[in-house]
């Protein structure tokens, strides 16, 4: 996975970062538990929400273990209905082929809908760097990309913002951009989602290029599904001639049939709606109505090597909702960021590993930036057993063994001695002695004893104990606490520069 | 080795070969949900439909297929927005809109996205609605045009007929509709929740949506 945040300090670094900066911690707080509540009330109205949440499960099992079936068949699909499928292993192949793709058409500006595939390969830079402009059009991403900052939530990017610094950016940026923001703009969220209106409708009405993800893509018929809520993304799928669709070959479901699960459990997983304000489906190109042009880019990038992963493979279950991020305790103190990757949160701790391998510090810490509470499982529409793949992957990086990186099966030594270890074992003490997450971590423990890295095998046990790794079911908490001075003695490093 | 063959290969690698044709569909998947939520009566499905298009912010109308009845709402509708143009699909049945009012503005397929930036309103119907997510779906047939017309201009007027395109759940409104055709699914008027998760109506899409529920006779 290129394209991501290189250089990026490992996980316990960033989130000590992260947990100083009040302002951050404070928004972040304010809007996880707001989304968190309402989830709840939205799944609560289903009384049949297990069962959906099952059937979405095995839908995608099903289709993980045929999907070079279905990824075929996909291809016949889309090229029937007048789409044109392109195949691409890795993020470079991706940028290569779409920079081509708009090259072609003679443009040299593109409009985008809010799409993590695209963030992963880093498109945007890729584009600028063959002279070519990216919009974001998602308020989010807009507010992102215009205060040169980072996405920290898979589905408010700027949950890290709240609406001054907002206003600011607006001010300050808008006009280097296209339409200044108008004078005397406020902070209120009416008027900034004005100011964004105005400011990105003059893009959408000339727009020749739209880039676009995908949340669900059907074998059988050929369809890509597109959900969102401000209009952004029914901007970007019809004005344009032509339409790009970068997309993961994870998003695929069998059957038409197979979205009456995932349109019911989604938007209730994400937003907190019955329904999100708008979603587009469409199936190659239509005579008159919309793209005359539609190229859809298949992403491997990593996604195969997950899949030779049989307990790590559930991790490309995922639909992208983001409640697992809105009920972990340490993604709520530690922020998007320090999660070192467009991926953040719970599923970005156990999906950033397996598509980038354990190589570099933040990947080897990112499994350890839990407190294995569970609650991210208890949410996941599609019971992605996270608890699970973290201690999975938390073996791999301590035991070493055999991994498929880029297609091929190598064998990865064990991290004791290296710094890959030094960084999982900051990033478990920065989770144990934040009192916070490990509340979090102490409600279900019980539950997820099964989970805890004391029960892995052989080499894992010698390491946890030589290494002193803070153990919530061998030594209570208040113990440790006590005996390593408030955890101070562990945390010093992780902080340091 | 071209990118296909080298997806592919990684693939089947990860699987351990080329995997079986998919017939376990069928049993791999268990549908044991529920194909709609409570039981209602029609007129109940049509009330829930009202309720939930209201509590994401549409405004509700309702009116009978009688004495030009649907016609007057219309142009009243209009009247109200201050609408001077009004957008038509290709086939909008002759009733739905009174001669009087704003001026009709077809969509050609010359039309550009500035042109139609500049009308005020359009009139349209839908494919179906469904009553337990407030939603309502057009798929592009003649009285609902192209996708286009239904996202440019800040006013939307729907019409349904109800009962016949009301469904109650997600699963009967998917089996209702061809996938073959570009489908728009529409809850309530566009909105953000960007801004510190505060809901705000209206961003790129019609700021203002009207559905207007039309009874056979
Ligand atoms: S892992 Fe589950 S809960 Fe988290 S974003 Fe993915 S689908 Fe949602």
């Amino acid at each position: 996975m290129s394209g991501t945040f290189v250089g990026m300090p490992a996980f316990p670094k960033a989130a000590h970062e992260a947990v100083r900066n009040t302002t951050l911690r404070d928004n972040l707080r304010h809007a996880t538990h707001t989304i968190r509540d309402k989830r709840a009330r939205a799944v609560a109205e289903l009384e049949d929400w297990e069962r959906l949440r099952e059937a979405g499960r095995r839908i995608k099992d099903h289709t993980l273990r045929h999907l070079d079936r279905y990824l075929v068949q996909l291809e016949e699909s889309v090229t029937a209905a007048g789409g044109t499928v392109h195949w691409a292993a890795d993020a470079d192949e991706a940028n290569r082929i779409v920079t081509r793709l708009v090259a072609e058409t003679g443009e040299s500006e593109v409009v985008k809908v809010k799409s993590m595939a695209t963030q992963e390969i880093g498109l945007n830079e890729a584009l600028e760097a063959a002279g070519m402009r990216a919009y974001e059009t998602d308020l989010a991403e807009l507010i992102v990309q215009l205060g040169h900052d980072r996405p920290s939530h898979i589905l408010v990017p700027a949950i890290h913002r709240n609406r001054g610094e907002i206003r600011d950016i607006f001010r300050a940026q808008m006009g280097s951009w296209g339409r200044p923001a108008p004078d005397g703009l406020s902070d209120t969220p009416a008027e900034l989602a004005e100011a964004a209106r105005l400011h990105l409708r003059e893009k959408f009405l000339r727009a020749k290029v739209g880039v676009s993800g995908a949340n669900f893509m059907v074998a059988q018929t050929g369809t890509l599904v597109v959900v969102e809520s401000e209009g952004n993304g029914r901007m970007c799928l019809t004005l344009p001639e032509t339409l790009i669709s970068v997309v993961g070959i994870e998003k695929i479901v069998p059957r038409w049939q197979d979205l009456e699960v995932f349109l019911q459990t989604l938007p209730r997983s994400s937003t907190a709606e019955r329904m999100n304000p708008y979603t587009s489906m469409w199936t190659g190109t239509a005579d008159t109505d919309g793209p005359r042009t539609f190229h859809l880019v298949l992403l491997d990038n990593g996604r195969t090597d997950a899949l030779a992963d049989e307990v790590g493979r559930q991790a490309l279950r995922c639909i992208r909702c983001s409640a697992c991020l809105n009920v972990c305790p340490v993604y709520e103190r530690a922020g998007g960021h320090a999660y070192g990757s467009v991926y953040p949160g719970p599923i970005g701790a156990i999906l950033s590993p397996q598509l980038r391998g354990t190589a570099s510090e933040i990947d080897a810490s990112l499994p350890y930036a839990s407190s294995l509470c569970g609650a991210c499982y208890e949410v996941c529409p599609v019971a992605i057993d996270i608890p699970e793949v973290l201690v999975h992957l938390r073996e791999r990086v301590v035991q070493g063994g055999e991994v498929t990186r880029n297609g091929v099966k190598v064998r990865l030594r064990p991290a004791r001695g290296h710094a890959a270890e030094r960084a999982a074992m900051r990033a478990t003490r920065w989770a144990f002695t934040h009192p916070g997450v490990l509340a979090g971590g102490q409600r279900l423990a019980s539950r997820t004893r099964r989970f805890h890295p004391r029960s892995a095998p052989g080499p894992g046990r010698a390491w946890t104990a030589t290494r002193d790794l803070p153990r919530v079911p061998a030594e209570p908490f208040r113990d440790w606490w006590r005996r390593t001075d408030g955890g101070k003695a562990g945390t010093g490093k992780g902080g340091a520069k | 080795m071209s990118g296909r063959d080298v997806v592919l290969g990684r693939v089947r690698r990860a699987l351990g070969g080329p995997s079986a044709p998919p017939t376990t569909y069928d049993t791999d998947i268990d549908r044991g949900y529920l194909r709609e939520h409570g039981e209602r009566t029609v007129a109940q499905t049509v009330e829930l439909l009202a309720e939930n298009l209201a509590d994401y912010r549409a405004v509700v109308h309702r009116c009978t297929h009688t004495d030009d009845e649907l016609g007057l709402l219309v142009m009243r509708l209009l009247a109200e927005r201050g609408a001077r143009t009004v957008l038509v699909p290709p086939a909008l049945p002759a009733h739905w809109l009174s001669s009087a009012g704003p001026t009709r503005v077809h969509d050609q397929a010359v039309s550009t996205a500035r042109q139609l930036d500049r009308v005020d309103s359009v009139v349209t119907g839908c494919a179906v609605a469904i009553a337990e997510t407030g939603t309502i779906v057009l798929d592009g047939s003649a009285d609902q045009g192209r996708r286009r017309i239904t996202l440019v201009p800040d006013h939307h007027i729907c019409v349904v007929r109800v009962p016949d395109q009301v469904v109650s759940s997600v699963p009967q409104a998917l089996s209702r509709l061809d996938p073959t055709r570009p489908l728009t699914w529409i809850s309530g008027p566009s909105a953000t929740s960007d801004i510190e998760l505060d809901r705000v109506e209206g961003v790129h899409g019609p700021r203002t949506l009207e559905v207007v529920l039309v009874s056979e006779g």
